[in-house]
């Protein structure tokens, strides 16, 4: 109902339709901040633990950087799609929209695919999270991160049937908005993630 | 109206998407180039990683994130700011308390 009731008024209230977008993208961005705090504890964790590996494995021995490398690949392709997809998305083109949405789902979803290779190849050998100090802290840190990039494939899911079933509507680029910011948000810590586990533990 | 400007903050063109993934991809290449190659020292290693990430996130904090000073997005680049104030002090802290306990410890 309240759709209708916007759709209604589109054409007078213009101005009204724009004004709350920005605040909830402002919103979402604080939330993302508050998430910000929950990735800093986890890295503070891993920070303190890396070194206990309890006679076991530590990352010198267990980490594959080209295997990295590739996930890096993937997950920063999907950045730069996305923007694509926001510009598509700006100029109400939903064709072009989908298209790189489908793109960014596909890289996001090797990241992820190639994540739980990574956890399942670790367990089955023995180095699952309770090993060591260190392997729980490992599995929480990207564990965390693996988790919010499948909420984000999910959210990316939901927006894409939203946008096939009924168009652009006078809230879509809203969501894409903040999808776009969580989306990137992820690239941003995968880099803390890559180089604080993975490059510095390989060193 | 007021929205034209203020979108033209909030999101990048083709080239400005394409200068930030460049600049990624540059500074991702490096650090797994040293690493893998082994080619430098441990230290010169360490820190050169250390800084090329810091300059990463600032470049996807720019090009991918569109974080600015106008009227607009200031409200974002404080909130930001904030933030990382708080997760140094949580990790350097952190870090800090839990080596000299261990330190102490020896």
């Amino acid at each position: 109902m309240s759709t209708t009731h916007l759709n209604t008024h589109d054409a007078h209230d213009e101005h009204h339709d724009h004004d709350p977008a920005p605040h909830n993208v402002f919103g979402f961005w604080l939330y993302l901040m508050t998430d910000c705090l929950l990735f800093a504890s986890v890295f503070a964790t891993y920070a303190v633990l890396f070194m206990n590996t309890a006679g076991g494995v530590s990352g010198k021995d267990i980490f594959e950087l080209d295997f990295v490398a590739y996930e890096t690949a993937a997950l920063l392709l999907s950045s730069i799609t996305y923007g694509f997809a926001m510009i598509c998305a700006h100029n109400k083109n939903k064709k072009g929209t989908l298209s790189w949405l489908s793109v960014t789902f596909l890289l996001g979803a090797i990241f992820i695919a190639m994540e739980i290779y990574e956890f399942h190849h670790l367990i089955v050998h023995g180095n699952g999270p309770q090993a060591s100090a260190f392997l729980s802290a490992f599995f929480a840190l990207v564990g965390t991160h693996g988790l919010h990039v499948t909420a984000g494939l999910i959210w990316m899911a939901i927006l894409m049937i939203e946008l096939v079933v009924s168009g652009f509507g006078s809230r879509t680029v809203t969501r894409l908005s903040c999808l776009s910011l969580f989306w990137h948000f992820l690239d941003v810590v995968w880099i803390c993630v890559f180089t604080v586990v993975y490059l510095m533990g390989a060193i | 109206m007021s929205g034209h400007s203020s979108e033209a903050n909030t999101h990048g063109s083709v080239k400005s998407y394409l200068t930030g993934f460049v600049l990624s991809v540059i500074l991702t290449a490096i650090p797994f180039w040293m690493v893998m190659t082994e080619a430098f020292d441990k230290g010169p290693t360490y820190i050169t990683i250390i800084v090329l990430a810091i300059v990463q996130i600032f470049v996807h904090l720019k090009y991918f994130l569109h974080l600015n000073f106008s009227e607009q997005g200031k409200l974002d680049t404080y909130s930001f700011i904030f933030a990382a104030v708080i997760i140094v002090m949580v990790v350097a802290l952190s870090v800090w308390i839990i080596y000299a306990s261990n330190a102490m410890m020896m």
